[in-house]
């Protein structure tokens, strides 16, 4: 959910429920790297609670539209992330080294 | 002076023009402060430079653009395997920030399902563990099967085929026969399901009907294709209890799919850690004498000797990546931190994962990837 006042859009504190340091340290990198945002920061009130503030500040967008960039962004990168490590594996595995290592557990 | 009238020369010629829009050189930063962005510097008492610099706006008023374009990140990001079994890799990822790849792990360690023993129903234990005690260690027990082939199961749901697997253990040491351990092998997988009965004091009930039992499977888990040749049995030769003679346990245990968020024993990984790969540098020529105190004092390996011709002696930097940073080369005298430098490099890492063996090493990685972006498409959808 949304805390942030009715006339200015541009800055909000985001109150997002079930998460913790795992997505919200990777969201406010993705975040400090758009130039739109003047501001970012997350924060958990309480560790027991598994709840997180995110609060973004930007030059006049609505916060809610940057970070919902930003949230793309790293889905993006996580995508990209994914499809190079499979390539890296299966390179990995056909190479040689791959081969000794499977004649090595298989004996 | 001159290239300054230069340009305003051209200034007042053009109309708006800034000499920033020269593409004279390409913007970089000057080297110092290159290192200190993507260096750690690892001092004798403590590290230094170990924040990184996120703003993208940090160097503006030096005209370089210090944010993580996507483009830039695709060019540069690169995977490189070094070992890879059936029970653990090492890889590097190189070219990624510190925020993701902490995320990545702890997705491993906590957010990936796996399959273990949650109730068990103790008929009977005569032996000297506990019935908490063995009900805990039989919860630790990794369970060989890939856990996406299974539902979670909540608070009002039956157990039934789809959300568990059901194992019996009934193991009796005989009078006059030595101690006996107990192991996983002992573990039987029940594939239809319960076989303890629910009291039901019904006098309606049917007699000739199915007894109700702890679980309501419906069909054969041995008839689904998936398990019909490879039967769901835990990790082998964990040994579980030990009887005396005389002892016995009969129990059957219910597997459930869960989180290490909620306990560890569903952690798939036995650990996932990263480190920074480190960077060992020689700031002076160290020859001869100095060369072979260094060499020896490394735990690691680190340096070797090269000759030089004349019979001179030099020390290289040999296997800078097994450096453990124990600083024992900077403590050897007071000149040492002078002559060697030992450095981090930020965005490089080294990461390890080591399986339970539920699912390959290679597989979790991707599935904590998927994770994390389940994550990002849950906020998107939460705020749309």
């Amino acid at each position: 959910m949304e805390h942030g006042a009715f006339g200015d859009q541009s800055n909000a504190t985001f109150s997002l429920t079930e998460e913790d340091h795992t997505l919200a340290n990777a969201v406010r990198f993705t975040l400090n790297q758009d130039p739109r945002v003047t501001f970012c920061g997350y924060s958990i009130p309480h560790p027991s609670d598994a709840r997180v503030n995110i609060r973004v500040q930007t030059t006049g967008d609505p916060a809610r539209e940057v970070l919902k960039d930003a949230c793309q962004d790293l889905m993006l990168m996580c995508q990209h992330v994914r499809s190079t490590f499979d390539k890296a594996v299966t390179d990995f595995k056909t190479s040689e080294r791959g081969q000794a290592m499977n004649i090595d557990s298989e004996e | 002076m001159a290239e300054k009238t230069d340009k305003k020369q051209v200034n007042e010629g053009k109309g708006k023009f800034s000499s920033l829009d020269l593409p004279d050189l390409p913007k970089r930063l000057p080297p110092q402060l290159e290192f200190q962005r993507t260096r750690v510097l690892c001092n004798l008492d403590a590290p230094i430079h170990t924040d990184n610099v996120m703003y993208g706006g940090a160097y503006a008023s030096m005209g370089v653009d210090n944010s993580v374009q996507l483009d830039c990140f695709r060019q540069k990001f690169r995977v490189e395997v070094v070992r890879l079994t059936k029970d653990d890799m090492e890889f590097d990822l190189i070219g990624i920030d510190p925020s993701i790849a902490n995320a990545f792990r702890r997705i491993l360690i906590a957010e990936l399902p796996t399959m273990a023993i949650e109730k068990v129903l103790i008929a009977n234990n005569t032996s000297v563990i506990q019935d908490e005690v063995l009900a805990h260690r039989l919860g630790l027990i990794p369970i060989m099967v890939d856990p996406r082939l299974f539902e979670y199961i909540s608070e009002n749901d039956t157990n039934n085929e789809k959300n568990t697997i059901v194992y019996k253990l009934h193991v009796r040491c005989q009078r006059g026969a030595p101690r006996l351990t107990v192991k996983t092998n002992e573990l039987k997988w029940l594939p239809n399901g319960s076989e303890l009965l629910l009291d039901s004091k019904n006098s309606d009930s049917n007699p000739t009907s199915k007894p109700r039992t702890y679980t309501s499977f419906s069909c054969s888990q041995a008839s689904l294709p998936k398990f019909a040749n490879n039967p769901i049995n835990p990790m082998p030769e964990i040994t579980i209890a030990r009887l005396g003679p005389g002892q016995e346990i009969e129990l059957e245990a219910h597997a459930v799919k869960g989180m290490g968020k909620t306990h560890a024993k569903w952690s798939p990984v036995a650990t996932a850690w990263y480190r920074m790969l480190p960077e060992v540098v020689l700031l002076e020529d160290v020859e001869d004498e100095d060369a072979e105190k260094l060499v020896n004092t490394c735990p690691v390996k680190v340096f070797d000797i090269e000759d030089i011709g004349n019979g001179k002696k030099k020390a290289t930097v040999a296997r800078p990546r097994a450096c453990t940073l124990c600083r024992e080369c900077l403590r050897i005298g007071e000149e040492w931190e002078k002559r060697v430098s030992l450095r981090r490099i930020k965005d490089h890492f080294i990461f390890t994962i080591e399986s339970t063996g539920a699912l390959p090493p290679e597989v979790l990685f991707t599935e904590a990837v998927k994770i994390l972006e389940d994550k990002c498409e849950r906020v998107i959808t939460e705020l749309s």
